[in-house]
């Protein structure tokens, strides 16, 4: 399983290098979120306090067009038939485009980041930098197992492209709240006031143990299920 | 008595056990019932023609044989599993080349080959091998397999079924967007693999020379199986 | 065989009269005509009690009402969805695969999703007219409006096509999914809305203190929507199972011309 699940990810990530699709597309969607959430929103104070919220929309958006990608990559050609021909180990195929949606997500969220501390005056507290990687990486692991078991789900099927958002949003509400609740707590966000003026670097860490539940329950799911969801034609 | 006996590599019980055995068996595409009621039966080692018109079931009876369409009913057992009872049991021993070929466009010939053949087993020889064979390891290895022409990809796919080393072939038209020379290569790859040990299943139109490959003949309409021959 | 249900006609099971009176007794069976009467019995108790016979509240008035029927019909949404995952696991958990679970989960399903919808109306209504707010950030009225989408989400995948037992199995696995999604939302929201302290608007979903008639009022209404949600399910998984019954037995004489096609050919 672990060696197709290798196999998958590298295969998922030299296309992706070779495409350069989510370089090229993606990034941009994301970063123009941003922008757009600016115009938006269009009082400075505001978008400093809610910037932790915004990025992970934006991530949550932005998700939805990797998931949509790494279907369609298969179903192009009638990959996926033949990866279910081959009797290629499903729970493997599973981990393998996990890991690489996983991967691509860090990238964007990276360059998120980055977008986020120049377009809105963010200013992370050093203190919070370990917070702020582990929630990140902790939230992406969910949101790769996740995305890649509904896109499994809806992958090849007439009208995914609606049913895919239907299905994913819900499912990610836990992540976006405990992982922006843990990027406030660590961005040492001070709204002056008053109302959140408590928030301290250690209230985040009860939220990174909640999205950590939530990758551990999705995960396991996604292994047993994805197998039975390829199967049926 | 022939150097490599497919019949023993098959199973262990019965020297002439069919690798594929179906009886009266019904398969349906959303309503429509491809598959009326078709019996057939194929030996080790055989290269077996199905023709018929189009729409008469011959893809439905190939993706049947590889696991990919339940039985509505009727039984079918395939290299001894019984494929009511479990489908996917016959997957990595069976190789499917159908309308599409299966393969990433982003990705070069040689990643293609290399993707399938790994999640199969086979190691780098036998990767290189199979591109040797048909042609595809000099500069075409490199390029990215969206940029092929149609008859390149039908090689490449040929190339990652080979790498699989699968026992039964199932080709559904493989001879469609092959040039001349494409097709003599495919009747070689063809020959050898049985040579090898493997059985193949061939859906064509292309009667003339699916005829010079072929041992036995069956034309498939309206869901069944009508008739049968040998083919000298 | 084949016959019996391409042509309502000839259907014997169908009545003489014409019009809706043809449909009349094609699903209904003694039990669930019991069962139908003792719901409309229910409910024209719960109109009286609701709306009559039980007092005003000292603070809300009439608005009260509502509660009569808002409070049955969560009850009834969260019923219907817990049936839900419940005939998911055991189409799927169980040796051999019985369609009639799936065929009770997709009914089910869809008369949650209807009650679900009632729920969050008249819920609206009356945080309306006590609180002065529709809607309020608390962990269960978002927990519910997450699993109405969510349900809504499941009717959908039901419709993705395919085999009798595709639709089941995808639907099933998806079903247990989102049991598992709904802990886990509830269980964020409920932690993200004790953050806020703001004691300023109370929880407009907040326990009514009631007592007497009015509890009696309530209970009327749970068990008479209770018994309206069964005589809904019963029928609808009854339609399900005509309709499914109807593709398999087209199979019959869909396969006749096809055999016959192959006929035309070697004649032709």
């Amino acid at each position: 399983m672990w060696r197709t699940a290798r196999l998958v990810a590298a295969k998922d990530l030299t296309i992706e290098w070779r495409s350069r699709q989510v370089t090229n597309q993606v990034l941009p969607f994301a970063g123009l979120t941003l922008v757009l959430f600016a115009f938006a929103l269009d009082r400075d104070d505001i978008t400093v306090r809610v910037a932790p919220g915004l990025f992970w929309l934006a991530t949550t958006f932005s998700l939805i067009v990797l998931v949509q990608r790494a279907f369609d990559v298969e179903t192009a050609d009638g990959a996926l038939d033949t990866l279910r021909v081959a009797g290629v180990d499903p729970a493997g195929i599973y981990l393998g485009k996990a890991l690489a949606l996983a991967v691509q997500l860090v990238v964007l969220e990276t360059l998120l980041l980055i977008g986020v501390i120049v377009f809105y005056a963010t200013n992370i507290d050093p203190a919070g930098y370990v917070l702020t990687a582990v929630t990140a990486l902790v939230a992406t692991c969910g949101l790769a197992f996740v995305g890649t078991l509904y896109g499994g789900l809806a992958a090849g099927a007439k009208g995914r492209e609606t049913l895919l958002p239907l299905l994913l949003l819900p499912v990610v509400a836990p992540v976006l709240i405990g992982a922006t609740r843990a990027f406030e707590a660590a961005f040492g966000t001070d709204g002056g006031d008053g109302i959140r003026s408590g928030v301290e670097i250690a209230d985040g860490w009860p939220w990174v143990g909640m999205l950590a539940v939530f990758a551990a329950v999705f995960g396991a799911a996604g292994v047993l299920a994805f197998g039975p969801l390829m199967e049926e034609a | 008595m022939p150097a490599s006996d497919p019949a023993n590599a098959a199973s262990s019980t019965d020297a002439a056990a069919p690798v594929v055995e179906l009886d009266d068996v019904v398969a349906v595409l959303g309503r429509f019932p491809a598959l009326a009621g078709a019996t057939l039966r194929v030996n080790p080692g055989e290269v077996l023609l199905l023709k018929g018109p189009n729409g008469a079931g011959k893809t439905t009876l190939l993706r049947l044989c590889a696991g990919l369409l339940p039985l509505e009913r009727g039984h079918a057992t395939v290299l001894g599993h019984n494929l009511a009872v479990d489908r996917s049991a016959i997957r990595s021993e069976v190789g499917l080349l159908g309308h599409q070929n299966g393969l990433y466009g982003d990705l070069s010939v040689r990643d293609n080959v290399r993707f399938w053949g790994r999640t199969a087993g086979a190691s780098e020889q036998e990767i290189a091998a199979a591109l040797a064979q048909l042609g595809l390891d000099g500069r075409l290895a490199t390029v990215a397999a969206g940029r092929l022409s149609a008859g390149q990809r039908r090689r490449t796919a040929l190339a990652c079924l080979i790498a699989r080393r699968a026992r039964l072939w199932l080709l559904d038209e493989p001879h469609a967007g092959l040039d001349a020379e494409g097709r003599d290569l495919l009747d070689d790859v063809i020959r050898q693999s049985v040579a090898a040990g493997a059985t193949v299943m061939v859906a064509s139109h292309e009667l003339e020379r699916a005829q010079a490959l072929a041992t036995r003949m069956v034309t498939v309409s309206g869901g069944l199986v009508v008739a049968s021959e040998a083919v000298s | 065989m084949s016959a019996t249900l391409t042509n309502a006609e000839n259907d014997p099971r169908l009545g003489t009269r014409s019009g809706f009176g043809r449909w009349a007794g094609v699903t209904s069976t003694g039990f669930s005509r019991g069962l139908g009467i003792a719901t409309i019995v229910g409910l024209v108790w719960l109109v009286l009690f609701g709306l009559v016979f039980s007092p005003q509240d000292i603070v809300q008035d009439s608005s009260v009402r509502i509660l009569y029927v808002h409070v049955p019909t969560a009850w009834v949404a969260y019923l219907a969805f817990g049936f839900t995952a419940f005939s998911s696991a055991m189409y799927l958990f169980r040796k051999k695969k019985s369609l009639a679970w799936d065929r009770v989960a997709g009914a089910s399903a869809e008369i949650g999703v209807m009650f679900m919808g009632l729920t969050l109306i008249t819920g609206a209504l009356w945080g309306r007219l006590t609180w002065g707010v529709f809607w309020a950030w608390d962990a269960r009225l978002t927990t519910t409006a997450f699993l109405f989408v969510t349900y809504i989400g499941y009717l959908a995948v039901r419709r993705l096509g395919g085999s009798h037992q595709a639709r089941a199995k995808r639907s099933s696995i998806f079903g247990l999914l989102a049991v598992l999604e709904i802990p886990l939302v509830h269980f964020s929201v409920l932690l993200w809305r004790s953050l806020h302290q703001e004691a300023s608007v109370a929880n407009p979903n907040g326990d009514v203190k009631m007592d007497g008639l009015m509890l009696f009022s309530l209970f009327v209404g749970i068990i008479s929507f209770s018994l309206l949600y069964f005589w809904l399910v019963l029928h609808r998984q009854r339609v399900l199972y005509l309709e499914d019954r109807y593709e398999d037995a087209d199979l019959d004489s869909a396969l006749a011309e096809r055999r016959s096609e192959s006929q035309a050919a070697s004649n032709g």
